[in-house]
């Protein structure tokens, strides 16, 4: 059986008939919308290199049902950029090496933009470290990546601070 | 492929040359982008999608599949069995070299261990190839797993490691240990342990008459291009192997495997691309892993605290159909200065995948044995640790008598201690405490790996328009091969990194060897620097030998290359451009050949190794026994170092790898049917952020003339080293409890 | 995955009629039911979403000062309400300290409710399970079994229930509202989940079709904000399943405990509520002897089922500890690491 869902990729309305209910988000995006940015680990939940914004939530899109997604909002590694404008996480992962083989970094950042959305985590390295859990870099770039999420908030606070003043 | 678009963002600054400067990774935009090109990420026109069913029984064999039912499955186009597959030039099981593991590929019905391919079910989606290999219901003829180090009788393998001898000793360890004041008898085990990489291996293969091209991530394309060339009876000219990224590889990506070989098969069979990446549980078995050991250490210490002798036994194991074992007790031969030392090994077989190298093969398992006896010892003997590594200190190499290359360890050991405030840690175990009452415990390790070197090919040019250009298939596996091996080649040719058009990561490139044993730096830098003097020689040639050169006389030796100019050496004031040069010839551009290679009369005379010493705090809750690592410094002594800021994130990696050695790792088999039953990363635990506090990194100046043209020893392994050990003994150090079984588990604390 | 029905009710009524039919399995979040149809372990036939139900995302006070969580509630909402977090702190803690961030936005309270066991002999389809198969056997039994039951466990089967949110939420008298194909009931949550006994494959009370729609707190649950905590003991220190986790609340009232609540993770087929022990702690003042003698009535009746005789152990010092906190009263953020008992270390350290 055909369902046609429509889903908002990186800001473009895409609308399509999807003939398997079984495909989730990430091989949605891998195999049939060739988002290949978004990375597989795991396909079980359990090392986060999946994650994706799905209406400005972070969540493992590996264990997401694209037809229960109609709708949805999501946002991918590949539509922060601006042109050759990265995203401040993405400049903040490339100046503090928070990353090595670079296949967990989607994921990571993403999860770092998920994360400073939430809030929840301030400038406490010790929270970051906790809210970052998610994702598993074998690497070990955990020390770059918290010192980056951290100058990459500062950074978003401040120009936050300027747009409102 | 595109044309990767490499670049170092935000631009550097150019302080002289390009080596030592901390630039940042050139493929840092493409991989924060998401624009970086993993073997899985491919979509080759008409490309069909390939699962694998495996094994769930670790010994016998298949009785039966039911194809049918998988084929009835819509969208599945075959199912590739031992029945039904494309013909192989040559059984696979045949050891052509010793670097030519045995795979399956579905050759027989029979079993060797859980998670070995059965079948491969190809069909036009993900999830009708995923479903059909699930309708297979394999029936088996069951045989008893053999699981353990102790399964079975135990043999002496001929080697360990590669081409290591199995026994080793000089002086007479008994006598030492006869006449020692105090004695050490101690057993610690390790647990298997699997690479886990983050990218689970992939690959994309597509014939095109009898070409063939491959995404598929390899440490070694050259060696992976030949073993697919004898496999499918191909000339290796016509096998495209790309590799420009690997998503981790810590050893597992060093050898073709079975699975990578299943998809060229699949391929082949329908006629049309075929994508087969593995499960995550599909690589608990295939792929390699680090083998279990059983180690025993007996160490005799006089009254002074010197060895007396150092006794180091270790049992592994290796697959009932491959030889792969472990060089654990190998470790003993270059750190501390015994008298007397025998090491040995012996194995039993078992049905598991053949284990392989895993980061720091040997020297890991090792380590933690041998670096947790010597702060036994240091104990008994009444003496701080670093004291008593201090007092058996190895000016020369113990086993082998032989001077080393060069050796700073004694200032990693005073800078680590220095920055980790060791001079205050109290002899005593379980003295020290934090404001919330949690044990604190501070322990070391000394860190050592061999400075390897491989063979290795490189080609450089230089432009009409005086930029230039390198070429070698080198491995980036995380490791920061675009960014170092460029910064090594542009100095190579006199040229800032943004002249240079650094071409790596495929397999019709100069063969740069194995991005392997710590070396890949070392070997595809010499053969790099190598092509680029060489290069730049014939440059000066055309130059010198111009006469209407201002370099006209100077001789080949005469000149240096600097910023894209050739200048005298004796008056700098006269020098001529690249481009110049090459205009005036009415030549297009010059190109030469390098090779790297280790050189036998320095291994002869001299002990290369890098060194280092790691201090770790933990912190342990007295009543529920979790443990937490709260600081680890690692001052290392490695000789030449290209990219500081790559050098020092191998290093992290490294020590996170031995904290999670000590504290986390171990892939659980059931004794009865011989499965991994945490094959995944839910229950293998490998470190969380959470898990990793702030590190330092402390890389000691060292200067080594004799290791290779450019003084690298290498650091992608040594990290791993030392470091196990400096978490264990700080869990001793906080609670008193010594725990000689890794991962030291929380009930082993509930003291 | 096995191919299967993808259906959308539009109300609860017609989700329950769509649910009843064999083969057929709820789908909220998926986070829990995609992991077990990957591994081929749950094989459903249709799927019945439940994502768009109007009406159970809701956090609600109730007039006589219930609280009310709808089912479809995500994990990361509920634990961030400021106002849930004041009143019931320590089950905040609690979905704080499970799984991921990424997790706990997708899943549900009704998901997490009926998450099933970790045991890794239910997860290995080549395993006898008498959860999968029934009376086929159990291989925990006598296999890996450091990390299973050592209460309530029977010969049948020895997998644990692992969710962090169900301890606090047993501790303090949570109550499901169920939708059923004879209407709407409700269980205490202490009912919902069964010990194995001899049909381990029966894990709850619900009936093919029955649907959680909302958990409710009851108003004497809010009494206990200022004395609860949630503790788990990991093998990491974060995204890690509980070795054993404790949820521990009190009112105190005078110097002595007016009322304890006490409820244990990680050790039993269920959220294992300690009632013995809270028995012994009424009226009493908040020592370490009586937090002892309530840790050894919590665990009367363990036994090992396997290699996990340090589980018994281990549970009652972390009794013990999470009674400990509890008394010392609720912080006033849920720690950086929560439910950790690295939670409150400063950094300092004395030499």
């Amino acid at each position: 059986m055909n369902h046609s869902i429509s889903l908002t990729v990186n800001g473009a309305r895409r609308d399509f008939v999807l003939d398997d209910p079984r495909v989730t988000l990430l091989d949605l995006l891998r195999e049939r919308l060739h988002l290949t940015g978004t990375k597989k680990g795991c396909d079980r939940g359990q090392c986060g290199a999946c994650t994706i914004l799905v209406d400005g939530k972070r969540i493992n899109s590996c264990l997401a049902l694209a037809i229960s997604h109609d709708g949805a909002d999501i946002l991918t590694i590949e539509g922060l950029a601006r042109g050759d404008q990265l995203h401040p996480v993405q400049a903040a992962f490339i100046a503090h090496d928070g990353f090595q083989c670079g296949f967990c970094t989607p994921g990571q950042i993403m999860s770092a933009i998920g994360m400073i959305r939430e809030g929840q985590a301030g400038n406490d390295p010790e929270r970051v470290r906790e809210c970052m859990s998610g994702n598993l870099c074998r690497c070990g770039a955990y020390v770059g990546i918290v010192d980056a999420v951290l100058e990459a908030q500062g950074q978003m606070d401040e120009t936050n601070q300027r747009r409102s003043a | 492929m595109s044309e990767l678009n490499l670049t170092s963002a935000p631009a550097h600054l150019r302080h002289g040359s390009n080596i030592g400067q901390p630039l940042t990774r050139r493929d840092g935009i493409l991989k924060v982008t998401g624009q970086a090109s993993y073997a899985a990420d491919n979509h080759p026109p008409g490309m069909l999608f390939a699962v694998m069913a495996v094994s769930s029984i670790a010994r016998g064999r298949v009785v039966s599949l039911d194809v049918a039912a998988a084929k009835r499955h819509p969208g599945v186009i075959d199912v590739m069995t031992p029945d039904h597959k494309p013909e192989l030039a040559i059984d696979p099981d045949l050891k052509t070299n010793p670097f030519v593991f045995r795979m399956e590929v579905l050759q027989s019905n029979d079993i060797r261990y859980a998670n070995q391919a059965i079948a491969v079910v190809i069909a036009e989606t993900l999830e009708a190839a995923t479903e059909g290999a699930a309708q297979l219901a394999p029936r088996y003829e069951v045989q008893p797993a053999l699981v353990g180090l102790d399964a079975g009788e135990s043999f002496v393998p001929p080697v360990v490691g590669v081409g290591n001898p199995t026994e080793s000793h000089r002086g007479d360890v008994e006598a030492g240990l006869a006449a020692a004041d105090k004695q050490i008898d101690a057993t610690y085990e390790t647990p298997p342990q699997y690479h886990n990489a983050m990218e689970p291996h992939a690959i994309v293969a597509r014939w095109e008459g009898d070409k063939l091209f491959l995404d598929t991530p390899s440490q070694a394309m050259v060696m992976a291009r030949a073993r697919v060339a004898e496999l499918f009876g191909l000339a290796p000219e016509k096998i495209h192997i790309r590799s420009p990224f690997l998503g981790g590889g810590f050893g597992s990506k060093g050898f073709l495997t079975g699975p990578q070989i299943l998809g060229v098969m699949a391929a082949k069979l329908v006629g049309r691309p075929v994508k087969l990446v593995l499960r995550r549980e599909q690589m608990y078995g295939p792929v390699g892993h680090r083998a279990p050991t059983r180690q025993r250490l007996r160490l005799g210490a006089d009254g002074e605290g010197r060895l007396t002798a150092l006794d180091h036994h270790a049992r592994t194991v290796s697959s009932t159909f491959d030889d792969f074992y472990e060089p654990a007790a190998d470790a003993s031969h270059t750190l501390y200065a015994a008298p007397a030392i025998r090491t040995s090994h012996d194995a039993v077989r078992v049905n598991t995948g053949t284990p392989l190298f895993m980061r720091a093969p040997g020297e890991a398992t090792g380590s933690i044995a041998l670096e947790s006896a010597i702060d036994e010892m240091a104990w008994a003997c009444g003496m701080d640790p670093l004291a008593f590594r201090l007092k058996n200190y190895a000016e020369v190499e113990p086993m082998t008598g032989r001077p080393f290359s060069s050796k700073a360890l004694r200032a990693c050991y005073e800078q680590g201690a220095a920055r980790f405030g060791w001079a205050k840690r109290p002899l005593q175990p379980r003295q020290m405490r934090d404001d919330a009452g949690l044990l604190v415990g501070w322990g070391m390790g000394t860190a050592t790996f061999p400075a390897l070197m491989f063979q290795a090919e490189a080609r450089a040019a230089i432009r009409r328009d005086g930029s230039g250009v390198m070429e070698i298939g080198a491995h980036d596996m995380g490791q920061g091969a675009w960014t170092a091996l460029a910064q090594i080649a542009a100095d190579s040719v006199g040229l800032d990194i943004d002249r240079l058009d650094f071409r790596s990561g495929t397999s019709d490139l100069p063969d740069a060897g194995i991005a392997g044993g710590s070396a890949h730096t070392a070997t595809a830098g010499a053969a790099i620097h190598s092509a680029g003097a060489a290069v730049i020689g014939k440059l000066a040639d055309l130059a010198t030998s111009d006469e209407r050169s201002p370099l006209f006389g100077a001789g080949n030796a005469g000149v240096i290359a600097r910023d894209g100019r050739l200048i005298r050496r004796d008056d700098e004031s006269r020098s001529e451009s690249y481009a110049e040069i090459l205009a005036r010839a009415g030549v297009a551009e010059v190109e030469a050949r390098g090779t790297g290679a280790p050189n036998p009369a320095a291994m002869e005379q001299y002990a290369m190794h890098a060194h280092g010493a790691v201090f770790a705090e933990v912190k342990v809750d007295p009543e529920l026994g979790q443990v937490r690592l709260t600081r680890m410094i690692g001052a290392f002594a490695a000789g030449r170092i290209v990219n500081p800021r790559m050098v020092q994130s191998q290093l992290f990696g490294g020590m996170i790898w031995g904290m999670s050695f000590a504290l986390h790792e171990a892939a659980i088999t059931d004794r009865r049917s011989g499965r991994i039953m945490n094959a995944n990363l839910g229950e293998y635990h490998i470190p969380v952020n959470a898990d990793v506090p702030p590190l330092d990194v402390i890389t000691v100046e060292e200067h080594d003339p004799h290791v290779n043209a450019l003084g690298i020893k290498g650091v992608g392994e040594i990290g791993i080293t030392g470091s196990a050990g400096a978490v264990a003994n700080a869990v001793w150090h906080a609670t008193g409890v010594r725990v000689r079984d890794f991962p030291i588990r929380i009930e082993e604390l509930l003291t | 995955m096995k191919p299967f029905d993808y259906v959308r009710p539009a109300t609860v009524t017609e989700a329950v009629a769509a649910a009843a039919q064999p083969g057929a399995v709820y789908l909220a979040a998926g986070t829990n039911l995609l992991d077990l149809m990957k591994g081929g372990i749950s094989r459903p036939d249709r799927l019945v979403d439940v994502t768009r139900l109007d009406g159970l995302d809701q956090i609600e006070t109730l007039a006589d000062g219930s609280l009310r969580i709808g089912a479809l509630v995500r994990n990361a909402d509920l634990a961030h309400d400021a106002e849930f977090a004041r009143s019931y702190p320590a089950v905040a803690e609690a979905l704080l300290s499970g799984a991921s961030a990424q997790l706990r936005n997708a899943a549900t309270v009704g998901g997490n409710l009926l998450q099933r066991t970790r045991c890794a002999y239910f997860y290995d389809t080549a395993s006898r399970c008498n959860k999968q198969a029934p009376g086929s056997g159990c291989d925990a039994r006598d296999g890996d079994n450091r990390s299973h039951a050592v209460l309530g466990w029977s010969e049948s089967c020895i997998a644990t229930h692992p969710s962090d949110f169900c301890v606090p939420l047993v501790a303090l008298d949570a109550i499901v509202e169920i939708e059923g194909r004879g209407g709407r009931r409700e269980v205490a949550l202490d009912e919902l989940h069964r010990l194995p006994g001899d049909a381990p494959e029966r894990e709850s009370v619900l009936e093919p079709g029955d649907l959680i729609v909302a958990v409710r707190l009851p108003p004497a649950a809010r009494g206990f904000a200022a004395h609860a905590r949630y503790l788990k003991v990991r093998e990491r220190t974060s995204y890690a399943f509980a070795v054993v986790s404790a949820a521990a609340a009190l009112r105190i009232e005078n110097g002595r405990i007016a009322q304890a609540r006490l409820a244990l993770g990680g050790v039993a087929a269920k959220p294992w509520r300690a009632r013995a022990a809270e028995d012994v702690l009424k009226g009493v003042a908040p020592t370490a002897d009586a937090f002892q003698e309530a840790a050894r009535r919590a665990l009367e009746s363990a036994k090992p089922s396997g290699d996990n005789a340090f589980k018994i152990e281990l549970a009652r010092r972390i009794v013990v500890r999470a009674l400990t906190l509890a008394a010392a009263g609720t912080p006033v953020r849920i720690p950086a690491l929560p439910a950790s008992p690295f939670a409150s270390t400063s950094g300092a350290v004395h030499v």
